[in-house]
């Protein structure tokens, strides 16, 4: 009888122990995120004024600001766009309506999961040895865009092939019983349909790509930048080098600059991602 | 008019078009080979591979030089294993409440929540391990110096709590609810159910998450580059600054270094190194994935 109660008890007390674990994992995951957003706030504010964005760096705390940086990002993030949306959609329809379940496209598949797990920074060696020095492009916006490109292709190959994946099969085989071929049926039928899941997934990747810091500074290097790249052949900076700039020099005015360079980061990637979601609910409500 | 013959051809060309676009990313596999194997063979050709793989310091940059990847790796190992230490009771207390406590509507929050972390970039956490974990820690270990391992490692371990959580999560809810439904015919209690039926099922699906989550923390470079120091050293000790595979190739990215010279060549051997290391954990946590669902 005794025993029964103090089994019980053991028993309670587990479960009691088990769940608060858990929610205590849970609380520390949620704080661990305010707390680094609010100590980049808190830091970066006093720094963060019109004159941050429009000037460029400087010895002089007080004077710099991230214009170049930013400007460098943008170009990076367009011509990513440009190389990346097309490619990656090419290749996710062909591996969703044309590839037939042979070797070469089990290798492909298996190719694109792999290459997902790289670590960025060997894609920013190899944008080093293929680009900047192979192909003689130079520390140039053009070569960090491409290596970019090659970064965020898997991601938004995979994030297009669920959305064409979600098609239903009769509107194909409706399109093919009007006598529409292959192509026709993929270009009015499925690109058409899937097309908002596959901007949300590269825009997603988009903003994945704006916040790389570590293959971008195999490309770029450390450099003075003040200027705005004036074409795809120029050097350039971008935001999260010059944050890595600012934050490793020792003196407490160029943490807040870096503080300050978060905050227009988390900026440019929080609308990024609140244009990603709106694009996703608008489409959920039509379908 | 267009022939049948014609529209035939053009599909065929699409098709090619279309094909060889999926085809780049076995370019890109080959291309990283490639890069690193061709240029690391330089660097080889000056360094033996007896010394790379055995010498125990890492000097490029000082005479006299030296050439072993030991420190570096050693480096990279601290870090990981000091993000684990952080990442898996966390990530998979985490995955146990999601799956088996929380209520839908909690979930629909604390889900996307989980999402932003990951999504934050990893600049921004060097900043926060820098700026303030390190001057925490300096008040429990006055010793320690301000470029440490333990502070980039609890910090890594944070950055990779979503990757454990949501691959174990999704383990845990891939386990029939027939077996639950069992254990408590049985008379189990919920935590019993967590413990003994959900988290042994789902167990090679959890394994599976936390060697992904591995292969993160190797090929992480900011938060190392900004937090960790850069003093490659065989060390396993935490509070000592040290230097990571990925934080020597960004010291050394950061200073230019000119095509074909032998520190060029350093950034190759170790990048392959690395590219090496992460590929076989890839295809260790890939491979008990697999394993996995096709258990259910």
């Amino acid at each position: 009888m005794e025993k029964a109660k103090d089994n019980r008890r053991t028993r309670e007390l587990t479960g009691k122990i088990i769940l608060g674990f858990s929610l205590l994992s849970i609380g520390l995951s949620i704080l661990s995120l305010a707390i680094i957003l609010g100590d980049a706030i808190i830091d970066g504010l006093p720094y963060f004024d019109l004159q941050f964005i429009t000037s460029y760096p400087s010895r002089f705390p007080e004077k710099a600001g991230i214009l170049a940086a930013l400007a460098g990002s943008i170009w990076i993030i367009v011509l990513t766009t440009l190389f990346s949306f097309p490619l990656g959609v090419s290749a996710a329809i062909y591996l969703e309506e044309y590839a037939e379940h042979n070797r070469i496209n089990r290798l492909i598949n298996l190719n694109i999961a792999n290459l997902a797990g790289v670590p960025s920074i060997v894609y920013g060696i190899l944008g080093l040895g293929l680009f900047v020095d192979g192909l003689r492009l130079g520390r140039s916006v053009l070569a960090g865009a491409m290596t970019m490109t090659l970064l965020i292709l898997p991601v938004i190959i995979i994030a297009a092939r669920e959305s064409i994946r979600s098609i239903p099969r009769e509107y194909r085989e409706g399109a093919y019983a009007l006598g529409a071929t292959k192509w026709e049926v993929t270009r009015d039928i499925v690109f058409p349909q899937a097309f908002p899941g596959i901007l949300t997934g590269t825009i997603l990747a988009l903003s994945r790509a704006i916040g790389e810091a570590a293959p971008m500074l195999a490309i770029a290097a450390l450099v003075y930048v003040r200027f705005v790249p004036s074409g795809p052949l120029d050097r350039f900076t971008v935001m999260p080098i010059q944050i890595y700039n600012w934050v490793s020099l020792p003196q407490a005015e160029f943490r807040g600059l870096a503080a300050a360079g978060i905050l227009v980061l988390l900026v440019v990637l929080l609308s990024m991602n609140f244009v990603a979601v709106y694009i996703r609910n608008k489409h959920q409500v039509r379908m | 008019m267009k022939t049948e013959k014609d529209s035939r051809g053009t599909e065929r060309l699409i098709e090619r078009l279309l094909q060889s676009s999926a085809l780049l990313s076995v370019f890109t596999t080959l291309a990283i080979l490639g890069v690193l194997i061709f240029q690391a063979a330089d660097f080889f050709l000056e360094v033996s591979i007896i010394e790379f793989l055995t010498d125990r310091r890492w000097t490029p940059l000082f005479t006299p030089q030296h050439f072993g990847i030991m420190p570096l790796v050693s480096g990279t190992l601290l870090v990981t294993i000091i993000s684990l230490l952080v990442a898996v009771p966390v990530g998979l207390g985490t995955a146990i409440y999601l799956s088996e406590y929380a209520p839908d509507r909690l979930r629909r929050i604390i889900k996307p929540i989980l999402e932003v972390l990951a999504g934050v970039p990893t600049v921004v956490y060097g900043y926060f391990a820098l700026t303030f974990v390190t001057p925490i820690l300096q008040v429990i270990f006055p010793e320690m110096i301000v470029f440490n391992a333990l502070s980039a490692g609890i910090v890594m371990g944070v950055m990779i709590i979503p990757m454990v959580s949501s691959l174990s999560e999704d383990a845990m809810l891939a386990v029939p609810n027939y077996l639950r439904e069992g254990a408590y015919a049985l008379g189990a209690k919920k935590h019993e159910v967590a413990l003994h039926i959900v988290f042994r099922s789902a167990f090679s699906g959890i394994v599976a998450s936390i060697i992904l989550a591995i292969s993160r923390a190797i090929g992480e470079t900011m938060i190392v580059s900004i937090a960790a120091g850069s003093t490659p050293r065989l060390t396993m000790n935490p509070l000592e600054s040290i230097q990571t595979m990925t934080g020597f190739i960004t010291q050394i990215s950061l200073g230019e270094a000119p095509y074909g010279s032998l520190e060029y060549q350093t950034i190759f051997s170790v990048g392959l190194t690395l590219f090496i290391l992460v590929f076989v954990v890839n295809i260790i946590g890939n491979y008990l994935i697999q394993r996995y669902w096709r258990q259910y």
